[in-house]
């Protein structure tokens, strides 16, 4: 799957997308997270505060106990601030 | 039912796009326009920076339109929104709403402004005046509590 990187996101990891394998046991956007924050220092850095990271899986939020089976494209980003 | 969602970097004006949505029209009695601006933080701030997530930005934004068109007896709904960077002064946001009465309208126009504040996937980064890095604008508690106020 793709995982795209936003804003802060993004640049504490570094790049804005890449595609991903994460290994069976990651079912979850919340497991994905968490997963994705083991993957090197940039990460655990971009990841330091999992609770406000926000997720949207084939461009729609969810939850972090959302199932990421069948994604293709999978956001992570701090909380927005447009308007 | 007339909606425009626009994500561009240019700038907007608001007065023509309130027009459009009631040009040629005899029933709509009452058009509210929203323009947020960018402020200078008192002179420190020298611009800022809108990062989007394309496509999902139209998509959700659009979402939210149809919600405030569920809610309320809108004639019309235009939103547009800018990326990249935008200078103190200049406009940001624009939400146009247009209805037979204005209480839809009113409504209808805080709704989509407070929804696209915690929805709209946009990240605001500031440029310092003094030329420095401000880093990226924090998203606000009274934000999301503004957004929960709708809540069905």
């Amino acid at each position: 799957m793709k995982a795209v990187y936003f804003a802060s996101v993004r640049e504490r990891i570094g790049k804005s997308e890449e595609v991903v394998s994460p290994p069976p046991g990651v079912i979850t956007a919340g497991d994905l997270v968490a997963w994705l924050a083991g993957l090197g220092e940039t990460y655990a850095h971009a990841f330091d505060n999992p609770k406000i990271i926000r997720v949207a899986i084939d461009r729609h939020h969810v939850k972090h106990d959302a199932l990421i089976a069948g994604a293709r494209e999978i956001a992570f980003f701090p909380p927005m601030t447009g308007g | 039912m007339t909606t425009t969602i626009r994500i561009q970097a240019g700038d907007f004006d608001a007065a023509a796009e309130a027009r459009k949505l009631t040009d040629g029209r005899r029933d709509i009695g009452a058009v509210v326009t929203f323009a947020g601006l960018c402020r200078d933080e008192g002179g420190s701030l020298a611009a800022l920076e809108l990062e989007h997530y394309p496509q999902m930005a139209e998509e959700e934004i659009a979402r939210v339109a149809a919600r405030a068109r569920a809610r309320w007896p809108l004639a019309g709904v235009t939103v547009i929104h800018r990326h990249g960077k935008v200078a103190p002064g200049a406009q940001i946001v624009l939400v146009v709403t247009a209805s037979a009465h204005r209480t839809a309208a009113f409504e209808a126009a805080e709704f989509l402004m407070d929804y696209l504040k915690t929805r709209a996937p946009f990240w605001k980064k500031e440029h310092r005046a003094d030329g420095s890095e401000g880093g990226w604008v924090e998203a606000r508690d009274a934000d999301d509590r503004a957004a929960e106020r709708w809540a069905d």
